[in-house]
């Protein structure tokens, strides 16, 4: 079936069969590999994009489903110059990556939030993140990088 | 990892969507959210023939909407929108607090409340807070529709009473202020060991618990009856000897809770 995805402000029309999950039509039909694809049933986070502004499992969403939603990649967090966003700076600075396969999930999650990061607790926070899994175990820096990106964002 | 072939339908009315079941039977399944439809057919633990995409809807609205002293949740209202609403707050609070407990963020900004219902897992939260509150299903389909009581609802295990052809359109809880929600699971999002809601009833409590049997059930008395009354399972996460220590811990700290509550 024929279906207009919007994605990162840009649309694109697609053929696609109607079992294709949205994580597989952004990855394999649109080339937009930043979405990472890993347990495919929803636990642990990696393939997480923003559907109309929220958080969503794109491994979980049927891509004809997405068909007039907005949807945001982790390729729309950086300038077209290749400035990174505040927040995938924080993670670079804190060290929030090791191997990076589930840093588009967390930039993707933390994007709605970071801006109030600085004044939740750790408990909220983590509870805000607690969707994503890192397999290095690198959760301390993840959790000072989404912090600080505000800071950084507003810094002159 | 990928679901099987299927045929896709997209009705803009619910009436289009009683003719789609009607016609194509038991080999379709409807999809809302789909966080618990979409594992299950990654996974290819099923391979409905149909799938009758709901979000497509027209004029279905996203927030509920309070009638005769009930809150109405139709069939395309997220999780999210139900946990951050201003009327659930002022209205059943008890509902925020336990969304807050239904897996993650991004999984409550898709799943509804009404998939929660007709997938009908006993370790989900929702089904036990419907049948602990004495709501309903609002039932319809080819045929006409009918309002089906909690306690009617849920038949086993991922299993309701519902009749071939027939879909839950809306559901209803009772506005309520007060009552208690309490889990454990190792993880906070994972499926709860035990969890358990309880409000004021008379001059009691009135309990239900999740995970804890084939169906949710809803029990008064003190709480070491209504723990007797229960039938968890040993599994690989748990054994039933834990999970009904579980249920007496946190039975009794939610009874002390609604009735302080209350």
């Amino acid at each position: 079936m024929e279906i207009t995805l919007r994605v990162n402000g840009a649309e694109h029309r697609i053929d696609v069969e109607p079992r294709r999950l949205l994580s597989d039509a952004l990855r394999h039909d649109l080339g937009l590999t930043g979405t990472h694809v890993g347990c495919e049933h929803g636990v642990c986070g990696c393939c997480t994009v923003l559907v109309d502004g929220e958080p969503a499992r794109s491994c979980l969403m049927l891509a004809a489903t997405a068909e007039g939603a907005e949807i945001r990649t982790v390729e729309g967090l950086a300038a077209a110059d290749g400035t990174l966003h505040p927040l995938q700076e924080a993670f670079k600075r804190h060290h929030g990556l090791q191997c990076g396969f589930c840093t588009p999930g967390f930039l993707i999650t933390a994007l709605p939030i970071y801006r109030e990061a600085a004044e939740m607790s750790d408990d909220e926070l983590r509870e805000a993140l607690g969707g994503q899994l890192c397999r290095c175990t690198g959760y301390v820096g993840i959790v000072e990088a989404v912090r600080a990106a505000a800071a950084i964002e507003d810094a002159p | 990892m990928k679901p099987a072939p299927f045929a896709y339908h997209r009705p803009s009315t619910r009436e289009e969507v009683d003719g789609l079941l009607a016609e194509l039977g038991a080999d379709a399944k409807l999809l809302a959210g789909g966080q618990s439809l979409i594992p299950i057919l990654n996974m290819r633990l099923a391979a409905p023939a149909h799938i009758v995409d709901l979000n497509f809807l027209r004029d279905e609205p996203g927030q509920p909407v309070l009638e005769d002293g009930a809150l109405a949740f139709g069939p395309l209202v997220r999780l999210r929108a139900a946990e951050h609403s201003p009327l659930v707050a002022e209205r059943l609070p008890l509902l925020a607090e336990v969304l807050g407990h239904v897996a993650h963020p991004a999984i409550r900004s898709r799943g509804t409340l009404v998939g929660s219902i007709a997938h009908a897992d006993p370790a989900a939260e929702l089904p036990a807070l419907l049948v602990l509150l004495e709501g309903s299903a609002r039932v319809r389909g080819a045929g006409g529709a009918r309002t089906v009581p909690a306690v009617e609802l849920f038949a086993g295990h991922l299993e309701t009473t519902l009749e071939p052809g027939e879909w839950i359109e809306e559901i209803r809880l009772p506005a309520h202020r007060g009552g208690a929600f309490e889990e454990f699971a190792r993880r906070h999002g994972d499926y709860a060991l035990c969890g358990v809601a309880a409000i004021a009833d008379g001059g009691g409590v009135a309990l239900s618990f999740v995970g804890m049997g084939p169906v949710p059930l809803r029990l008064t008395g003190d709480v070491a009856d209504a723990v007797g009354r229960l039938e968890p399972e040993d599994d690989i996460h748990a054994s039933a000897a834990y999970r009904l220590h579980l249920a007496r811990r946190l039975g009794e700290r939610v009874a002390r809770r609604a009735l302080e509550a209350a």
